[in-house]
């Protein structure tokens, strides 16, 4: 902490290390990392809501119309004596989607992991704008709070389906919920502000503030997904942004940008919204991608396999994605001429997911892999996309679409996509929590974490395929009333109990997580000899990160490198010339 | 093949075998994919998983063959679901001339179908087999999706326009008809049936029907009531351009433009005259938004069709 560094290409950045208060540490930090774990605090937060919201869901399903144990205490009219009504089962998936897509994935990939990882793998002591960067959490948080209160108005939450349909959304006597759907609408609108805070944050940190010898092409492809899912969010917010204002409008002050009857288009919505919406899928599964990037190479001990192919798939994801949102709409009507162009692009975008998934078969292959709790989660998520992936090509073929669409199979697919991303996220963690906490997570909780997780989340999401299929369609209250749909209910059942047991295999987790962050094994710098700078700084890092400036001399994927005996070969370590060189 | 036979719905269209065998084609794909990614992760996780600490792997550089194998094969494939699919989806978003035309509307929470000879029904669809049945959807408040599993037809209603679903049964039954858009507190009881029946039997179900006006009828008496006939005669006037033989013809419009004379384009000038306007005309037509239900709507269209002289197959057969 003293050392003496020469002025000029390095400078110490530790120096003024004045002691904060209570507040200004916890609460109102400007620190990148302190952010980064209110963004994980909050979306672990919401991920147990929104799980259990789902689970609400999935009870009505399998026995509809009984009483949910424990919440015959809830009134009337939102429940019956623990019975839930259609009002409020749409209610359910409605906020159950809302949250896990807005406040649960997209916190922790893009919020905490953006934040506390961006400026120790590239190099530097924090965000380029700090006070931006407390504010983009604060803002999130007040609209967390907006989200939340929404349940306690009257005519409950929003009921109008995550993806918000004009004209159901946009006139109160459609769903009947007056109050809860104007403060969905405003809690995304401040979302909205957050996230643009945050991802011109991190545009501008990655452009500008690289350390001495980080290249792009040098930058782990972590920083790599985060970079290209900030442009997206920069481009993408602002009309979902503006979709939401309109619809504020037609519910309040009367105007007819969604309303047929005063000149207004339905379909206007739709188009603003998955032009905004197909971008947001890629920026919830490129931070994905990025992190099981990096984590294969690590635990495989070997370089990633078509570093170039890897980033500049990510490029040709984001620009593809601003062109296929037309898929949403096959059956809405639109020109089939132009429906063809949409099954084309959606098409072409299956390739570069391709090539992520070969490469990272690429960088298994050959390695000397460790099966640590971090490696096996990334391992599920590729397994999961692999999974989402191919069956996104069914509903890019149109004819087939139009049989699947608003059906089971669709909910099958963006939950291997969407929630699948949940096993890069618990990979993150595993991974990252010794940098963030100073101590190491329990291996046998880990392993047992993800065995019955990716048991029971296939058991789950699986079997929808085939509900979907058999013509079982998304967003329906009660399967029984419908005659045709009784061979398929044994399904529903078998999905909610393994759905049920899914939420259970996350009590490991949770008490992992909580006797790790105060029992756990002390970390030390760099616990799986890992390249990129993060580990070159102390654990827990402190405020500045670096005790020097660190200088990049290669990139972040040197394992098994013959030029040093260890089979890692950290980004900044200097090789003097005649350094020990492994006998081969 | 019984395992399938228990997971699809019945095949009971003309494209349902087809959109079924692309599936299965997407399926054969798919598994191959599956299969051969796990089995390489599950084998290369055993063979190269670390056996002792000190263990350093050979070096493996990033192979440009490989690279662009697993490029063009993906490519190629999904090019070929391309081709595929979009030769079927162009039939299936065309129906074939001549089709059978009901006009249905959809609002929360139940269907209404209308048949050309003027038989009403609610919840239930009749229907001859063997024909090609074009169905008009409009909706009167939220978006809603005609779905018939057994057909695999799916068209979503959207309010303030027009769409159209097409289906041609290839067997006689009940088949089950849903909303498959959400569309709000009831949306998972908007059920309904589709009946197929012998071409005779459907006659002799029409003929039953108490309400047997024809739907051109009650277009006309509406055609009368609200004043239209004032200046919209059999030829051209001053005020207004002659509606016979207007049905299916290209329309100059004083924008320059031109649009084909469809089910939509009369629906938006009834409602909204001054979209529209056709050339050499003053824009002086009052709206009728607020004025016409959907099913008068339906009614005035398929009187100003009825004007252009009864195209085949638009009468039931």
């Amino acid at each position: 902490m003293s050392q003496t560094v020469a002025a000029g290409a390095t400078h110490a950045v530790h120096g003024h290390h004045e002691e904060l208060g209570f507040w200004r540490t916890y609460i109102f930090s400007m620190d990148h990392k302190m952010i980064g774990r209110q963004f994980l605090f909050l979306g672990l937060f919401m991920l147990i809501i929104g799980g259990l919201l789902a689970m609400m869901v999935r009870w009505q399903l399998a026995w509809p119309e009984t009483p949910v144990p424990g919440l015959s205490a809830i009134p009337e009219p939102y429940m019956y004596e623990g019975i839930i009504p259609p009002q409020t089962y749409n209610a359910l998936f409605t906020m159950h989607a809302t949250i896990m897509i807005f406040f649960v994935v997209m916190p922790i990939m893009v919020g905490c992991y953006g934040n506390f990882l961006i400026p120790l793998m590239i190099g530097t002591r924090d965000m380029a704008f700090p006070l931006l960067n407390m504010l983009s959490f604060w803002v999130g948080a007040v609209a967390g709070v907006i989200m939340l209160s929404s349940f306690f108005v009257v005519g409950g939450p929003a009921a109008a389906g995550w993806t918000g349909y004009a004209t159901l959304s946009a006139k109160a006597a459609y769903t009947g919920v007056g109050m809860g759907q104007n403060l969905w609408i405003i809690s995304l609108l401040v979302l909205g502000i957050s996230s643009l805070m945050g991802s011109i944050n991190y545009i501008t940190t990655i452009v500008n503030m690289r350390a001495p010898g980080m290249t792009y092409f040098r930058m782990p492809l972590t920083v790599w997904s985060l970079f290209v899912t900030a442009i997206l969010l920069l481009l993408a917010l602002p009309v979902l942004t503006a979709a939401l204002a309109m619809l504020l409008f037609d519910r309040t002050l009367g105007t007819s940008f969604f309303l047929p009857e005063g000149g207004g288009q339905p379909l206007l919505w739709q188009h603003m919204f998955w032009f905004f919406g197909h971008p947001e899928v890629y920026i919830l599964v490129l931070p994905a991608m990025g992190v099981t990037s990096d984590l294969l190479s690590t635990f495989s001990r070997k370089p990633i396999f078509g570093y170039h192919a890897m980033a500049f798939s990510m490029i040709a994801i984001a620009f593809l994605s601003w062109i296929v949102w037309g898929h949403h709409m096959f059956i809405s009507g639109m020109n089939p001429l132009l429906g063809t162009a949409f099954m084309m692009t959606t098409m072409v975008i299956a390739v570069p997911s391709a090539i992520k998934v070969f490469n990272w078969l690429g960088t298994l292959w050959g390695g000397n892999i460790r099966l640590t709790s971090p490696m096996l989660f990334a391992l599920g998520f590729v397994s999961n996309f692999l999974i989402g992936g191919l069956s996104g090509i069914f509903m890019a073929s149109t004819p087939v679409d139009i049989f699947i669409h608003d059906t089971y199979y669709i909910v099958a697919h963006f939950h291997y996509v969407v929630a699948g991303i949940i096993f890069a996220l618990f990979a993150a963690v595993y991974y990252w929590f010794p940098k963030m906490f100073g101590r190491m997570m329990s291996e046998p909780l880990g392993k047992i974490h993800f065995a019955l997780t990716y048991l029971f989340f296939n058991l789950t999401f699986f079997p929808m395929h085939f509900l979907g299929v058999g013509g079982h369609m998304r967003r329906i209250y009660n399967p029984t009333q419908y005659e045709f749909l009784q061979p398929l209910q044994d399904w529903n059942v078998f999905i909610t109990i393994s759905a049920l047991l899914l939420g259970l295999s996350q009590v490991p987790f949770l008490i992992n997580f909580i006797w790790s962050l105060f029992g756990g094994k002390k970390a030390e710098r760099n616990p799986w000899q890992a390249n990129t700078l993060e580990w070159s700084a102390p654990t827990p890092p402190p405020h500045g990160n670096f005790e020097v400036q660190p200088t990049v001399y290669r990139g972040p994927y040197e394992y098994s490198s013959p030029e040093v005996k260890e089979d890692w070969l950290p980004q900044d370590k200097p090789l003097a010339k005649g350094a020990a060189v492994r006998g081969h | 093949m019984l395992e399938r036979l228990r997971i699809f719905p019945d095949q009971a269209s003309t494209i349902a075998g087809e959109v079924d065998t692309l599936y299965l084609f997407l399926i054969g794909m798919s598994t191959f994919f599956v299969a051969l990614i796990f089995g390489l992760v599950i084998y290369f996780a055993a063979k190269y998983r670390r056996r002792s600490v000190n263990e350093v792997p050979p070096p493996v550089r990033t192979d440009l063959r490989l690279e662009i194998a697993w490029t063009v094969i993906p490519l190629v494939l999904v090019l070929i679901s391309f081709a595929w699919g979009a030769q079927l989806f162009v039939t299936m978003g065309q129906a074939p001339a001549g089709a059978m035309e009901i006009h249905a509307v959809g609002r929360q929470w139940m269907w209404k179908f209308q048949h050309p000879s003027g038989g009403r029904e609610i919840n239930q669809l009749h229907v001859p087999v063997g024909i090609p049945i074009k169905i008009l959807l409009a909706s009167e408040d939220v978006i809603h999706s005609f779905f018939v599993p057994a057909f695999r037809v799916k068209m979503d209603v959207v309010p303030g326009k027009y769409t159209s679903a097409w289906f041609e049964a290839t067997m006689e039954g009940e088949f089950h008809l849903f909303c498959a858009e959400y569309c709000g507190t009831q949306h998972s009881g908007m059920i309904g049936r589709v009946v197929v029946m012998k071409p005779v039997d459907y006659q002799r179900w029409l003929s039953d029907q108490a309400s047997g006006e024809p739907l051109a009828v009650g277009g006309e008496r509406l055609f009368q009531q609200r004043g239209c006939a004032t200046c919209h005669r059999t030829s051209d006037g001053p005020t207004g351009p002659a509606l016979h033989g207007l049905f299916g013809r290209r329309v100059q419009l004083q924008s320059g433009d031109s649009v084909v004379a469809d089910e939509s384009y009369i629906r938006e000038s009834v409602l909204n005259p001054n979209a529209k306007i056709t050339e050499g005309y003053q824009p002086i037509m009052p709206t009728f938004q607020g004025q016409l239900s959907e099913e008068g709507l339906h009614q005035m269209i398929a009187y100003i069709k009825s004007l252009s002289g009864p195209a085949e197959g638009r009468k039931a057969p």
